[in-house]
């Protein structure tokens, strides 16, 4: 299995990762050589076989309905790019 | 004075308490010795004021009310980067976070200051955990102490360092697919992963996070079991860690007169072609004398381990790329100045915040994600854990107490050496991942060297929370 540059680019997007159209030769060579080794995989029988998503299996972890502290805006405003009391500056969603 | 850092935790705790020596002078030659170690690149920040002040402060606690004082008190410990210590730059070693002050400590930490820890430093590490040699860290690779030509192994190769190289008594690293038990082996010191969910992950940077497991190193097995003592306990901050009883380690250490009774798997397919000869001479060696022992050696088989590694890769990969989707420079981390819009201010930020190794992953994890490929990858990837479980579940239900194996199929390798193949540097978890797949508790035993002189070591496997008795077992075989 090959991953062709236009789905590079288009996993590029799925990722907001953006990759120049000089690395996309370079990952295609690597992801190329990484694909081909996981596709063994598809000789295994897997005919009935629940898949694991959690080693120990625990189920529905709750935690009391209670309110507990949280950050405070002057915490947040030590680490945040651009933060004004109204939430997180952002440039324009619509262009 | 320079005799200190030489000292096992143990040992600085017995000199603090006889008064031998103060904490202000233990922590002091470890900051010396960190500054004149600096080629090892064994920390991407030192706490020196801090320690000071800590130091100060357990002096004042020991003087005060010795024999109330936690057995941490006064002893500097070194944090690998993943993990967030409140005001301490925590970046996981990479561009996209650097400069970040976390406002909390990580659950792991915060059990060890509480105990009297003083943190000596963050430790370097491949960025985002994702490596198996250091070289992928935004701040420089790191070395090997013994051989500074040679990787300290990843992705906690500074953890190991800092203990390796007697910059620190303990250290904490992650282990996601080897990278506790991995680098341990290269720098010749005892490393472990815990059972999954034994460790609280609260405050861990994510990699994987059905992978994901912190740890500790040390030079001893005192050492490494009050540490993971310590760090060790069911967290609410953490839905995936587990209500399970943390015995006493360090007082169940010395239960086993020998091994008999113990029977020791050995799976068949770790032992095919690939490992270096001296490395499987020497795990032999280390059998014959478990035997010795009294411990009965059993040849056992995992069936599905050639398939651990692609099933890893598949698996990891993909909660990377989960995981790493919330770098986009909105919250926290740093972002490109000029931008036009939100997307490609997303697209930008994570470009230029990440390194080449982290993009990969999240490419490729990305892909074995998406519409039209989740089942051949993702889903077949979690079926074929469950069948890499069951292998363990048989073998520890049918044949064995406990499992040993090779860590690494080769002793340290040279820098630079497998940085051109991208999958070439995946084999080297060849025998580690399996563990991490099926949430089962791996320790790192330093067992020979190499004609090179090179450390070589094998890794015990345990039943879920089995700790306490891999670490007996350690112990006899050291004695």
């Amino acid at each position: 299995m090959s991953l062709s540059k236009d789905e590079i680019k288009h996993v590029s997007r799925l990722a907001a990762l953006e990759v120049t159209d000089e690395e996309v030769d370079e990952i295609k060579a690597e992801l190329d050589d990484v694909l081909s080794y996981v596709e063994q995989l598809s000789a295994v029988n897997t005919e009935g076989i629940e898949p694991t998503s959690h080693v120990h299996g625990i189920v529905n972890a709750f935690r009391e309905d209670v309110i507990k502290d949280s950050l405070s805006l002057e915490e947040i405003e030590t680490f945040a790019p651009d933060f004004s009391p109204a939430g997180f500056r952002v440039p324009k969603i619509i262009s | 004075m320079n005799s200190l850092i030489n000292l096992s935790a143990h040992e600085m705790r017995q000199g603090l308490l006889n008064s031998s020596f103060s904490a202000e002078e233990l922590v002091g030659a470890h900051l010396k010795e960190i500054s004149k170690s600096k080629e090892l690149n064994s920390f991407v920040t030192v706490c020196s004021e801090e320690a000071k002040i800590q130091a100060k402060a357990a002096d004042k606690a020991l003087r005060e009310n010795k024999e109330q004082t936690p057995f941490f008190t006064g002893i500097p410990l070194a944090v690998k980067d993943m993990l967030l210590v409140e005001g301490v730059e925590s970046k996981a070693c990479s561009k996209i976070l650097e400069g970040f002050t976390p406002p909390y400590s990580s659950t792991a930490v915060s059990k060890v200051t509480k105990q009297g820890g003083i943190i000596i430093g963050k430790t370097n590490m491949d960025e985002f955990a994702m490596g198996s040699s250091n070289e992928n860290s935004a701040f420089g690779a790191v070395k090997n102490p013994i051989d500074k030509t040679r990787v300290p192994g990843g992705s906690s190769g500074g953890s190991a360092v800092a203990v390796a190289a007697n910059l620190a008594p303990v250290s904490l690293g992650t282990d996601t697919g080897g990278s506790i038990r991995q680098p341990a082996s290269f720098t010749g010191v005892y490393g472990m992963k815990p059972t999954y969910g034994r460790v609280s992950r609260y405050g861990a940077i994510a990699y994987a996070s059905s992978l994901d497991q912190i740890g500790p190193f040390a030079r001893t097995i005192e050492d490494l079991a009050i540490t993971l003592e310590a760090i060790s306990g069911f967290d609410p901050q953490d839905s995936t860690s587990v209500k399970e009883e943390v015995p006493s380690f360090v007082s169940e250490l010395d239960k086993l007169k020998d091994l008999s009774g113990i029977r020791i798997g050995v799976p068949k397919e770790f032992f095919i072609s690939g490992i270096a000869t001296e490395v499987e001479d020497s795990i032999r060696e280390s059998i014959k004398k478990l035997d010795s022992l009294g411990a009965e050696i059993v040849e056992i088989s995992l069936p599905h381990t050639e398939y651990a590694l692609a099933a890893y890769y598949i698996i990891a990969l993909a909660e990377a790329s989960s995981n790493l989707s919330r770098y986009d420079g909105i919250r926290y981390g740093n972002r490109p100045e000029q931008v036009e819009t939100l997307e490609s201010l997303y697209e930008k930020t994570r470009a230029l915040g990440f390194g080449k190794e982290v993009k990969r992953r999240i490419l490729l994890g990305t892909y074995v994600l998406s519409a039209g490929y989740y089942d051949a990858y993702y889903l077949k990837a979690q079926q074929v854990r469950t069948l890499i479980i069951n292998d363990f579940k048989s073998a520890f239900s049918d044949s064995c107490d406990v499992i040993l194996a090779p860590v690494s199929p080769t002793t340290a390798f040279k820098l630079g050496e497998k940085t051109a193949s991208t999958l070439e540097m995946y084999l080297a978890d060849v025998f580690t991942v399996p563990v991490n797949l099926a949430g089962l508790p791996g320790l790192s035993v330093p067992c020979g060297l190499d004609s090179n002189n090179l450390p070589i070591s094998f890794q015990l496997i345990g039943k879920p929370f089995a700790e306490s008795q891999m670490l007996q077992i350690a112990k006899v075989y050291s004695r």
